[in-house]
């Protein structure tokens, strides 16, 4: 009776879990579709007539490809300073020991427990009393700021979860300081730093709320769809849903391959 | 440690901590972190007094004439007393989407850590997957599936389920729906951290002491997940509570949420004091739920 009863929990649970993970794809699916639909409308969002048109021509709204590669930029130039910034703490964290160190702490965790509105709205007070000029470069201050707390978090999970007996076997064979962090340190930590970069990027290219606050007139993809929202969405913008998906999806495969390798021999 | 520190890391022993070997490693540690502090001290921490003064600036100045800070602590109870609807509103959408997140996210979360076997890191790769996709455009889907003249509502119609002229977009339906998948996996990352951990044989003992599944689930599986679903429900409702995405796309102005009201008071109507006031008691007002309820959960790890 009980083991009758405990399959079918066990089928129950699991059924419920991939219904669970089909609503969670749905709206994917329909991104996909939409990417190869010619709509009826500007302002309709259902699904009118297959065409190859929006994926042949994804730049026939010019400004919305400007819009991408702004993203872009600002997501390579705030995910560079972040990964290297954040990095750094999380190296301070966990290898040393300091005054100041929960005062610190509280700095890092702060930024992600608070709602985006309270960090995009403080950031325009403060750019609008100085009488900075919003734009490209505040984006890029904004982005830097929120994704330094989650780079530090994964950074120091790696950190935190490494063997410091590699460390000392290497000291013991003469290296130096510079040569064991060089040979033994950076590679065993680099997994956890391209995680931190790959976060920080997407982070940065999906960000709409601080984003929205700060950017002045300057577009970004996600004000780009934003304001298309209201005048009507070209199609094109579901084929970059989609491709971005994609490069996603390819990206984390590619990046868990290395990771499943070096953690086998033990 | 932070509520985020329940992501999946890995195992592995904690390295030690050496103590400053040298003095010349007694500033190290300080420089290390001098940059990425000093970036978070200007540009979170500052701002936060600045939305502070702004929020007590002469209600009667603008952009153009300038503001002058004359505590004018009016700004708040004014502010509350325009907009108490959409606060409200707020928490209790964000209330419903979590209680709907919880009933969907708990299951998911329990049959990765526990059922799974080796298709779990496919499964969990596939519970980040969907946020690959920009926020935005994901929401704007959503638009598709609820649209009028979608499969969806046909089906509802034709059940009766909704009227004849009965539609799902453009109401508190589609928001809370919007709300709920938008930040479903930030709920089931924390969870399904605590719930891998979880030893099965704890279960097995529970049955051969003749509780049953339902009993078993309450008074082994649900306290010992609770660390993850404490940091889970954190993280799914601050982020929902002071969402406006949802509310502008999938629903009308009786939908709208407090964010809503924020972001026309800062970028439309250009009200900073009014703005700033309102952003300042949506974080008094989130900090203070959270704390009531990290109180009820006693879980003190969380923070």
């Amino acid at each position: 009776m009980t083991r009758i009863s405990r399959w079918l929990a066990d089928r129950w649970v699991m059924g419920v879990a991939l219904l669970v993970l089909g609503y969670l794809f749905l709206p994917i699916a329909v991104v996909a579709g939409l990417s190869f639909n010619r709509p009826s409308s500007r302002l309709s969002y259902d699904f009118n007539e297959f065409t190859l048109d929006n994926w042949r021509q994804p730049c026939a709204t010019s400004d919305m490809c400007e819009a991408v590669v702004r993203s872009v930029q600002i997501g390579f130039i705030a995910t560079v300073a972040a990964t290297v910034l954040g990095t750094l703490m999380a190296f301070a964290l966990v290898r040393h020991r300091f005054r100041g160190r929960s005062g610190v702490n509280v700095l890092i965790f702060l930024p992600m427990a608070t709602p985006e509105l309270v960090m995009g709205t403080s950031l325009l007070a403060l750019f609008v009393s100085g009488g900075v000029q919003l734009g490209f470069w505040t984006i890029v201050i904004a982005h830097v700021m929120f994704c330094v707390s989650f780079v530090v978090v994964t950074v120091k999970a790696r950190l935190a979860g490494m063997d410091r007996r590699l460390e000392e076997a290497a000291m013991d064979l003469y290296a130096n300081e510079w040569q064991t962090f060089r040979r033994i340190t950076l590679p065993l930590v680099l997994p956890g730093i391209v995680a931190a970069a790959l976060l920080a990027f997407s982070l940065s290219f999906d960000d709409f709320i601080i984003t929205n606050f700060n950017s002045g007139t300057t577009v970004t993809f996600p004000m780009y769809v934003w304001g298309a929202a209201q005048r009507g969405i070209p199609p094109q913008v579901n084929v970059i849903g989609t491709a971005m998906f994609v490069i996603a999806l390819l990206l984390v495969l590619a990046s868990s391959l290395p990771g499943r390798r070096a953690k086998r021999p033990s | 440690m932070s509520v985020l520190a329940h992501v999946p890391t890995g195992s592995g022993q904690s390295a030690p901590l050496p103590a400053a070997r040298s003095g010349r490693y007694r500033l190290l540690p300080y420089l290390l972190l001098l940059p990425g502090a000093a970036w978070l001290f200007l540009f979170f921490a500052v701002p936060l007094f600045q939305l502070a003064a702004a929020s007590l600036y002469d209600p009667s100045g603008s952009l153009s004439t300038g503001y002058a800070l004359t505590w004018a602590f009016g700004n708040y109870p004014e502010a509350l007393q325009a907009y108490w609807p959409q606060f409200t509103r707020s928490f209790l959408y964000a209330g419903i989407a979590l209680v709907l997140a919880l009933l969907m996210g708990y299951p998911l979360a329990y049959a990765i850590a526990q059922k799974a076997g080796r298709w779990k890191n496919l499964l969990l790769v596939c519970v980040i997957a969907p946020m690959f996709t920009s926020f935005l455009v994901r929401t704007l889907a959503w638009k598709t599936i609820l649209s009028d003249n979608g499969a969806l509502v046909g089906l509802l119609r034709d059940v009766h389920l909704l009227g004849a002229d009965g539609r799902l977009l453009a109401t508190p339906v589609a928001v809370v729906l919007g709300l709920t998948y938008n930040f479903l996996p930030f709920l089931v990352l924390p969870l399904y951290a605590s719930l891998e951990r979880l030893d099965h044989r704890l279960l097995e003992a529970a049955s051969d002491l003749y509780a049953s599944p339902v009993r078993a689930f309450r008074k082994v599986t649900l306290p010992l997940s609770m660390p993850g679903l404490v940091a889970g429900t954190l993280l799914f409702f601050i982020p929902a509570s002071g969402d406006y995405i949802n509310a502008e796309l999938l629903g009308t102005p009786n939908e709208y949420m407090i964010g809503n009201v924020i972001d026309s008071a800062f970028l439309v109507r250009l009200d900073y004091p009014q703005g700033a006031a309102l952003s300042f008691l949506l974080m008094a007002a989130i900090l203070a739920v959270v704390f009531v309820y990290l109180r009820r959960a006693g879980t003190d790890e969380v923070l």
